[in-house]
């Protein structure tokens, strides 16, 4: 933490405390307090619930499909984050600027605007593309890839806004004095300019994952719901609470809620050792 | 951390260091065509799609959807409460913000993680935690379930790190040579703060406001389970939306998609905007 | 770090792979069974699967299933969802199908009419109905809330409406005096969701004073320690539930549907609260008002046949949605005019 003077930060003890008061209170009321009942609920009876729900296999084939797309398009979408990164710092092209802005596009757009979009297009009876994907054996809308998609489209900003702030404080130098040496672009990546990158493209990594994980409406609309195959676990969680079960529907709550909060944890411990480097 | 750290984050917005090295090498070339195709096959043909579907029906398709009570009640909800949400958390994330830098407080590290929860949880279940305290069999007997009360509440719940994690690292980097001067002066600590640190804190402040009010119109998962969806009271803008798509009538869905882009442009371009301010004045 | 993201690199594109394995699951079609249906069709059809899979024909047939809103559920299945059989709340709902060439227009020629599950209206009412509502003229008393779907995504929702409109009906009213019952029925309408479970979720929730719901629904919900109390009114309507094969359904599918009319399946259906499409002895309901009489014969009930004139006259009749021509229902008129 920095300001060594503390001129306006100390004030008249009524001051501070009044405002520590108010904040406690209210991160408290809307936020801890609410998540305490979570994991109170989740372990009523023990470990009995979480048990329950992991020996039901739609559970079990929830989780796992939401831990596959949620790799997946943290994969491909730290791929793209890292190349549209480059593009949009390194080069100067026609529509930089438009791209850079719709770039954050997916951060306002609603996950239900997301998942009419993609069925706009992909759907296999009436979407733009969908039917010739399907004659040619790629089924996109309530199937995986479609899912994939949806998640990617959400999480698309993320490693961007992480990188490009960073490749600008690097500079070009050490880039431009490689090549002169003679390395190649791809040497010049992999050596000079990812290492420099590399805690911005974890923090990306992390905060896609973690968004990744909790993606509802957008993967709800694509998907489809059939269970044990299309639903993944924060559509389970909606129709366990439904259905009668809501004892399942906090323990795989409480599971994906730890998965991001792990993630979480991850950047924060992280932070300290980049201001060390 | 966080996402919305890196956007008046006090480093240079995207476009001050644009001194970049020339025009496009071949191999940039291939990456960014490689790129525009993935970019546009993911976004930008998709949401064409929804305009082109409701420009598809013509104007009557939008004054059809439009002049339903239901659904100009529902964007009139959702715009309103997102707006008063975003208001709430102008005062309160800027209150927090300075809590976490300027006040040396036991546990705060762990208050820096809790501010974090909101992006960690799946909207869904945001919905169901909220019941739980505020819903029926509240056990402090506060039941705002099926209220407007319940839109206002997970809106904050959601929006509630944007304007936390602007504002936070602007104030981590402010130079207090301007605020020591203000105080030997003799101005106020109120004086100090409304006139030196404030003005300084602004653009963040509005930066993670275009965020907080885009996400909350946008809002979805969380409000299923706790707003009750009534028509014409609690019902917003997203659930309206897919009650068309369940429906089938995705020409109606495609309208209202079409307002709510609009206006999600809005907020980004004046996100965009208001980053370039930020490094103007830095 | 370059041994790391090396690591990495390799473990993404494994798990990678594995996604494209176990991702597919067109293996074995043939013991597959996909069904679509209606939402609260979700916990009965569980038992009847565990209790088919025991026997020869079931014997390692895989089951993919969908609940959903009826109309939800049968506009998917037209868009493209995988479908085996189709099991939804109201015919109009296979018909659509029908027409869309996914299911044989002879489907209704069996023993069962294509019925596979059938139930009447009920009114669930809070625990100890303090309001006191009994039967059908209680629901238009100033300050009831009624609570039921929303007739365009829901199947519910329409046996619920017909049902409202034949009470006046059954009681010897003129279809004047019906339009005028719906009409302050409409006015205590607090809430329409998407489908007969989100309705019953609404309920619970704390929307509204009385739930019109499937009476197989309402038993249910008790079964599984919902509290609440439902009422048999005086006149309601047969909810028949049609099932029907789409024409590239597996044979599995076949046996399964065979199943579910059996004396074996329907006995199970009649557990979790459906009336039986056949005998099968005397059954003992948990959650039904009396366990050992759960199926009480209301005074009038209505079938959609003799009262209606059949569901291809009723659903344009009273649900017409006055696009491309079709005329506006009744109710979709009274519907809109209330302002819902």
């Amino acid at each position: 933490m920095s300001s060594p003077s503390t001129t306006v930060g100390t004030g008249s003890p009524v001051v501070k405390w009044v405002l520590r008061l108010v904040v406690v209170a209210y991160l408290f009321l809307l936020l801890v307090w609410p998540t305490w009942f979570l994991v109170k609920n989740t372990f009523a009876n023990g470990m009995t619930g979480i048990q329950e729900a992991l020996a039901d296999p739609d559970v079990v084939h929830a989780l796992q499909l939401t831990a596959q797309i949620a790799v997946a398009s943290v994969v491909i979408n730290t791929v793209f984050g890292v190349g549209i990164s480059l593009l949009l710092v390194r080069q100067r092209f026609i529509g930089r600027r438009a791209l850079s802005v719709l770039i954050d596009l997916p951060l306002s757009v609603s996950p239900v605007v997301v998942g009419l979009a993609l069925v706009l297009v992909y759907n296999g009876q009436f979407g733009w593309f969908g039917p010739w994907l399907e004659a040619h054996g790629l089924q996109v809308v309530f199937a995986m890839p479609g899912m994939i998609l949806a998640t990617c489209f959400v999480i698309l900003p993320l490693v961007v806004r992480e990188v490009v702030p960073v490749l600008e404080e690097l500079g070009e130098d050490q880039e431009q004095a490689a090549r002169s040496l003679g390395a190649n672009a791809w040497q010049t990546f992999w050596r000079i300019t990812l290492p420099g990158i590399r805690w911005a493209v974890v923090y990306g990594v992390v905060l896609s994952l973690a968004r990744a994980l909790g993606e509802f409406g957008a993967v709800k609309v694509v998907a489809g719901n059939v269970g044990g195959e299309t639903q993944v676990a924060t559509v389970l969680v909606q129709q366990k609470y439904q259905g009668f079960e809501q004892d399942t529907a906090y323990s795989v709550s409480f599971m994906l809620v730890l998965a991001a909060v792990l993630c979480l944890v991850v950047v924060a411990l992280l932070r300290p050792k980049e201001g060390k480097k | 951390m966080a996402t919305a750290a890196a956007v008046a984050d006090g480093r240079p917005a995207r476009w001050r260091r644009s001194a970049s090295s020339g025009s496009l090498t071949a191999g940039s070339s291939l990456g960014l065509g490689v790129a525009m195709i993935w970019f546009s096959l993911l976004v930008l043909i998709p949401l064409s799609a929804i305009v082109v579907k409701a420009a598809g029906g013509g104007w009557s398709t939008f004054e059809h959807v439009l002049a339903s009570e239901q659904t100009r009640s529902a964007l009139q909800l959702t715009v309103v409460s997102s707006l008063a949400v975003t208001a709430l958390n102008m005062v309160m994330g800027t209150t927090i913000a300075w809590m976490l830098v300027r006040d040396r407080f036991r546990g705060m590290g762990l208050l820096d993680l809790l501010i974090d929860i909101p992006f960690a949880m799946p909207t869904i279940v945001v919905g169901l935690v909220l019941l739980s305290l505020y819903g029926p069999d509240s056990p402090i007997g506060v039941e705002i379930q099926n209220t407007r009360w319940a839109v206002l509440l997970a809106m904050a719940f959601v929006t509630l790190p944007f304007i936390v994690r602007t504002v936070q690292p602007v104030l981590e980097e402010l130079d207090t040579d301007a605020e020591d001067a203000a105080a030997s002066l003799g101005a106020s600590r109120f004086t100090t703060f409304r006139r030196v640190i404030l003005p300084a804190l602004v653009p963040a402040i509005f930066a993670g406001a275009a965020l907080s009010f885009a996400r909350g119109i946008s809002e979805y998962g969380s409000l299923l389970l706790i707003s009750g969806n009534l028509p014409g009271r609690t019902e917003v803008v997203s659930v309206r939306l897919f009650s068309f798509l369940e429906g089938g009538n995705l020409a109606a869905a495609a309208a209202v998609a079409t307002v709510m882009l609009v206006i999600a442009l809005l907020a980004i371009v004046t996100l965009d905007v208001v980053q370039r301010r930020v490094a103007r004045r830095v | 770090m370059k041994t790391t993201i090396k690591v990495a690199a390799v473990a993404a594109a494994g798990v990678l792979a594995l996604t494209g394995c176990s991702g597919s699951s067109s293996a074995d079609t043939a013991h597959t069974v996909n069904v679509v249906g209606y939402s609260v069709l979700e916990q009965a059809n569980a038992e009847l699967i565990k209790a088919f899979q025991q026997t020869d024909a079931g014997k390692g047939v895989d089951f993919k299933e969908s609940y959903g809103a009826s109309g939800d559920q049968s506009r998917a299945v037209a868009a493209g969802q995988d479908a085996d059989e189709v099991h939804l709340s109201l015919e109009p709902d296979v018909t659509r199908l029908v027409d869309a060439g996914m299911v044989d227009k002879n489907w209704k020629d069996n023993a069962t009419d294509g019925m596979c599950s059938q139930s009447i209206v009920v009114m669930v009412v809070k625990s100890g109905n303090p309001k006191h509502i009994t039967s059908w003229s209680d629901l238009t008393k100033p300050g009831v809330g009624i609570v039921t779907p929303n007739p365009a995504s829901s199947g519910s929702a329409k046996w619920n409406l017909l049902a409202a409109y034949g009470s006046v009906l059954a009681d010897g009213g003129s279809q004047a005096d019906a339009a005028k019952y719906m009409k302050a029925f409409f006015g205590n309408v607090a809430a329409l969701p998407d489908s007969g479970r989100d309705a019953t979720t609404a309920f619970t929730g704390g929307t509204g004073d009385v739930l019109l719901s499937y009476e197989n629904e309402a038993i249910l919900a008790r079964q599984s320690g919902t509290d609440f109390d439902y009422v048999v009114p005086d006149s309601s309507i047969l909810i028949q539930n049609p099932c029907a094969l789409t024409t590239d359904a597996s044979k599995s599918a076949q046996s399964w549907m065979d199943f579910q009319k059996s004396k074996e399946g329907q006995k199970l259906y009649a557990e979790t609260g459906y009336r039986p499409l056949q005998d099968v002895g005397d059954v003992t309901v948990d959650g039904a008002n009396d366990p050992s009489n759960p199926f009480p014969e209301p005074k009038k009930l209505l079938t959609i046949d003799k009262d209606f004139g059949g569901w291809g006259v009723a659903n344009d009749k009273f649900f017409g949605d006055g696009t491309d021509g079709a005329p506006t229902g009744i109710l979709t008129k009274i519907q809109s005019e209330a302002g819902q």
